[in-house]
């Protein structure tokens, strides 16, 4: 493969941990790889996706008060109609990476292959792989027509690493004015207080699920993530429910976590919420019931109602410091 | 203010899901049903459709063998009416071809808005309603916590990694909702006997003036290669609660250094 693109979102000159690691992974496939970035910070932002192996970053701009998906897919379609297909695009699945993709395939009549976990190269082509019913198995699948072929690819499905590369090439690109489909502006940002860790990047994420019994409850997870200076996570069900915002969601649809423990109280494992989890290196469940399928995937397993399992865990955890 | 909803009909994810094993596509004979994470959206369009004071709710759907039991569900909530896109050339389709599909579908509707899930729970690709919103010419506004509109726009608060944006979109626009931002309402035994006699509009890919290549397997332009079985995680110890068994948390996040 010679060429593939990843775009690179950033924020205040910093990239995200998942433009690192699907670099790591490009870097691994071709050898010209580019990153695709915009905002301010970007020139920032530069140096460290060359130091992962960006040799050339196109950097497109301010963005202003319209949303990434638009203008950022025109760039890349006018960028494809001036340079010619790359083998790939690769987009980290965020809610922008989304949108952007989306719109990128729809403007070049290119399909998406979505919720990649892994890639490997056969006959000089890419091959996605994708985590299916619930993990237990992998799917492996190819574009069959002309590139370039979009790949939306979850966080986590690689190692983020520097390369040791030097200083990339910074062309810049135009955002071009796309008329109606740019019609939804941004009247205010909001920031919501969080104390820990990010989901995805947390080492400890303590979630819970439809056995909490009430929304109240969900203070116990909050508590316990807090003392052990992780993030707390949620079930399908009780983001549903109403309990907890989708921000929350461990899962197919919603995040994949690989901390070092996952702590599951309350949940009982439906298949689309241990795809999102066991890739995490320890995993404690705590749940009523003993059948509950959690149990066939945790290391350490409590039979027990979280009601009073996770107070006298909160005490004796802030006993222990 | 009318609003149009896509709505995805899947075999009951609580159910043994199967892949066909010649195409390595979802076997979706049996009954489906309404796709959980569409009832937000639907009854997100009722509500909005009620405090505008006017106008009706469609429910836009693709199928296979004019499958409508999903949408009498969605009629019984109470939208209006539906159109189903139901054709054999249809078998395979991947989310392209769908926002294809259904972009044609509401261009005949002409709704004000379109709203639709942020994914649907058997194919969660979630690119539909963007691909739709791009192939439309529309803007879109994706990962709704809240939705309110005027006559002539929509304000959304729309999630964020860092919390959540306040956006403002002309209409005609296409919105996708995460779930539990609002309660989707049980159908009421009126509701269910007003779905049955509620008009469903069965199209075929013709009837939307679509070329056959363009969508189905032939449009997809995409092969699963092999599935194979995952490696598998082993159970670890289980041990049943006796009022101590938070010591044993403790001993194990030691063990790992968490503690």
């Amino acid at each position: 493969m010679d060429r593939i693109w990843v775009l690179a979102e950033q924020r205040d000159g910093e990239p995200s941990t998942v433009a690192l690691e699907l670099l790591a992974a490009a870097r691994s496939f071709a050898g010209a790889v580019a990153a695709i970035t915009w905002g301010s910070g970007a020139a920032e932002a530069a140096a460290t996706l060359g130091e992962h192996g960006a040799t050339k970053v196109y950097d497109a701009g301010e963005l202003g008060d319209s949303l990434p998906g638009p203008r950022v897919a025109a760039a890349i379609a006018a960028l494809v109609a001036a340079e010619g297909a790359p083998d790939a695009v690769l987009v980290g699945q965020t809610y922008d990476g989304r949108d952007v993709a989306s719109r990128l395939s729809a403007r070049l009549d290119r399909p998406v292959l979505t919720n990649v976990v892994g890639l490997s190269s056969e006959d000089g082509a890419l091959v996605s792989e994708h985590a299916i019913f619930g993990g237990t198995r992998v799917l492996k699948a190819r574009f069959t027509g002309e590139g370039p072929g979009i790949f939306l690819i979850r966080a986590k499905s690689f190692a983020a690493e520097a390369a040791g590369g030097g200083a990339p090439e910074v062309v810049s690109i135009e955002l071009p004015d796309t008329g109606a489909t740019d019609g939804a502006k941004v009247k205010g940002r909001h920031e919501e207080e969080r104390s820990g860790p990010q989901l995805d990047e947390a080492a400890v994420v303590v979630s819970g699920g439809r056995g909490l019994g009430s929304a109240e409850s969900y203070a116990l997870v909050e508590e316990l993530a807090s003392l052990l200076h992780g993030a707390p996570g949620a079930s399908r069900a009780i983001v549903d429910a109403g309990w907890v915002p989708y921000s929350h969601q461990v899962g197919q649809t919603g995040k994949t976590v690989k901390p070092t423990v996952y702590i599951a109280c309350g949940i009982s494992g439906a298949t689309q919420h241990m795809v999102g989890m066991k890739g995490a290196k320890n995993i404690i469940a705590i749940n009523k019931d003993e059948s509950a399928p959690i149990f066939t995937i945790a290391d350490l397993g409590v039979v027990g109602d979280v009601h009073t399992v996770l107070p006298k865990l909160i005490e004796a955890i802030k006993a222990h410091q | 203010m009318n609003v149009a909803v896509c709505v995805k009909q899947i075999p009951d994810p609580a159910g043994e899901l199967a892949l066909d094993p010649s195409t390595h596509t979802l076997v979706r004979e049996g009954k489906l049903i309404l796709d959980d994470s569409d009832s937000y959206g639907v009854e997100m369009a009722l509500q909005l459709v009620e405090s505008a004071g006017g106008g009706e709710v469609t429910l836009v759907s693709m199928a296979p063998n004019n499958e409508t039991s999903g949408l009498r569900t969605a009629l019984a909530m109470g939208a209006a009416k539906a159109v189903l896109i139901s054709d054999e050339a249809l078998a395979g389709s991947d989310a392209l071809g769908t926002a294809k599909v259904l972009a044609a579908a509401v261009s005949r509707i002409q709704p004000d808005l379109v709203l639709a899930a942020t994914e649907s729970t058997d194919g969660y690709t979630g690119t539909t309603p963007v691909q739709l919103a791009e192939l439309l010419g529309w803007p879109a506004v994706t990962f709704a916590k809240k939705v309110e509109v005027s006559t002539e726009s929509v304000t959304v608060r729309r999630q964020t990694e860092a919390g959540y944006d306040e956006v403002v979109s002309p209409l005609p626009a296409v919105v996708t909702v995460t779930a539990g931002v609002v309660e989707p309402r049980y159908p009421s035994f009126k509701g269910i006997m007003a779905a049955r006699s509620k008009p469903v509009e069965e199209l075929t890919v013709a009837d939307l003036g679509l070329e056959a290549s363009a969508v189905g397997a032939a449009g997809a332009r995409q092969q699963v290669i092999s599935v194979q079985a995952a490696e598998e995680r082993k159970a670890g110890e289980i041990v049943t609660d006796e009022g101590d068994a938070h010591q044993k948390i403790v001993a194990y996040l030691e063990q790992i250094k968490v503690l």
